[in-house]
């Protein structure tokens, strides 16, 4: 039996289920690991009011930092925001919202949005401004904060290899929340260095599984110089 | 006997102070290691230890940066810059990282701060109105290393204790710092307070007690760091 399946789709075509106004959830720690043509894409089409959520803003021309930087962010959800300068200075400016959450307590959240969780349990923050506006929940004694789940409209996601099922293998630490961003989005879209036919994957290297992904197109590659780059 | 990593004639501060840090770290921990004078500690810590450093990204087994023309762009800590892996690394995604930080998995972290209380309260992620970069991992790193070793210059630019009574930043932790090191001293946070446990020469007790706010308590002898 031969097998049909083929997420690959052209990045034109892609790029038909980016929005202005959309919730976008990215995958990428500093840059690494943000899909380099969706985001390029993203900005040639002049999409624009997005609310994103991922680790940081990356860097002020690496990846998603880019959007950033044209402005075409309304709001962030975000850990870090401090190797972009232009995410602080339009959140002074009262022209971008930022929502701060702990790190390990966004991959969480975004975890449970993929995972189809309502919310989960943390200590982390107690006693400090991140508990602000969290309800409290008391389990054996013990007073957590209830974080809620984080899902998108559309998740976008960078990987080393997409077979066309969208079985998923990623690059050294290019990983990072890119396993967690793919099952949280509503649409998810890979960006894949390298597109292999089905069977092609050893089953036991797979990092997610094909069946958490939409949709899968070929990347052009990094389109900009590294922060440590001369 | 171990090997024992002495100063060299040009040593600044910022090296004084992550040569004295190297001096916690035990063989067979898991470490992480913040960005400034944290991630110096490293060159200092004796080849005949074992250690994993252990990225927020999601790595356990960070080596020496690579050499210029070796990086591989996708690998790298935490800040963004490239690293290179020592034998036994293993990758995993961020949830996973911040798993081994909360469940108490990881050893000691090392982490530069803004204010630092008696009580170990630590501020180091956000000066309101002037500088908000978020609080990155911090809060987990604070809040659950088994040991959190603080490394700071003692006086801000302007001259003032970063060692203070009371926080007046908002904190990243509360009661979470174990051992504060700065260029002037080495104090240990217990329940009953903060104890000066060692002087960084040349200074002098008294200098210490001097420059700090908050309160010192001492117990037997404080050594001299040189």
């Amino acid at each position: 039996m031969g097998n049909t399946w083929n997420k690959e789709i052209s990045l034109q075509e892609a790029l038909s289920y980016f929005h202005s106004g959309m919730t976008l959830m990215v995958g990428g720690f500093g840059g690494v690991g943000n899909p380099p043509s969706l985001i390029q894409g993203m900005l040639d089409k002049g999409v624009t009011e997005l609310t994103i959520i991922s680790n940081d803003t990356a860097f002020p021309d690496i990846g998603l930092g880019r959007l950033i930087t044209n402005r075409r962010a309304k709001k962030v959800i975000a850990s870090h925001i401090g190797s972009n300068p232009n995410a602080g200075s339009q959140m002074t400016a009262g022209e971008l919202e930022v929502e701060f959450c702990p790190q390990g307590i966004l991959a969480e959240r975004v975890r449970a949005g993929g995972v189809g969780l309502g919310g989960i349990l943390s200590d982390i923050g107690i006693g400090t401004i991140a508990e602000k506006g969290k309800e409290k929940i008391t389990v054996a004694d013990k007073e957590y904060l209830l974080e809620t789940p984080l899902t998108a409209e559309v998740a976008i996601v960078y990987a080393k290899k997409a077979d066309r099922f969208g079985n998923l293998v990623y690059d050294t630490s290019a990983r990072n929340f890119n396993p967690l961003v793919a099952m949280a989005g509503d649409i998810t879209i890979v960006e894949a260095e390298e597109i292999v036919e089905v069977g092609e994957l050893d089953p036991e290297e797979i990092v997610t599984s094909g069946v958490f992904v939409t949709y899968i197109v070929k990347s052009e590659g990094v389109n900009w110089k590294w922060a440590w780059e001369k | 006997m171990g090997e024992v990593i002495e100063a060299s004639q040009t040593e600044n501060y910022r090296d004084k102070i992550a040569r004295r840090a190297a001096q916690e770290v035990e063989d067979g921990m898991l470490i992480n290691l913040g960005i400034g004078i944290p991630t110096k500690v490293a060159d200092f810590i004796p080849s005949e230890k074992s250690v994993f450093f252990h990225a927020e990204n999601g790595i356990a087994g960070t080596g020496p940066s690579p050499l210029p023309g070796e990086e591989n762009a996708n690998l790298c800590n935490a800040g963004g810059f490239p690293v290179t892996l020592v034998p036994g690394a293993s990758f995993f995604d961020s949830a996973t990282a911040f798993a081994i930080i909360r469940r108490g998995l990881l050893d000691m972290t090392i982490l530069g701060v803004l204010e630092v209380s008696q009580q170990g309260d630590i501020a180091n992620w956000i000066v309101p109105g002037k500088r908000v970069p978020g609080m990155g991992g911090a809060m987990e790193l604070a809040q659950k290393a088994k040991k959190v070793l603080v490394l700071t210059t003692h006086l801000d630019k302007q001259g003032r204790s970063k060692i203070v009574r009371e926080c007046n930043l908002p904190l990243t932790a509360k009661a979470s710092a174990d051992l504060i090191i700065t260029d002037m001293a080495v104090m240990e946070v217990k329940k009953e307070g903060l104890y000066l446990r060692e002087v960084m020469h040349p200074y002098t007790v008294a200098d210490v007690i001097g420059a700090t706010e908050a309160e010192l308590l001492i117990e037997g002898d404080v050594k001299i760091f040189r």
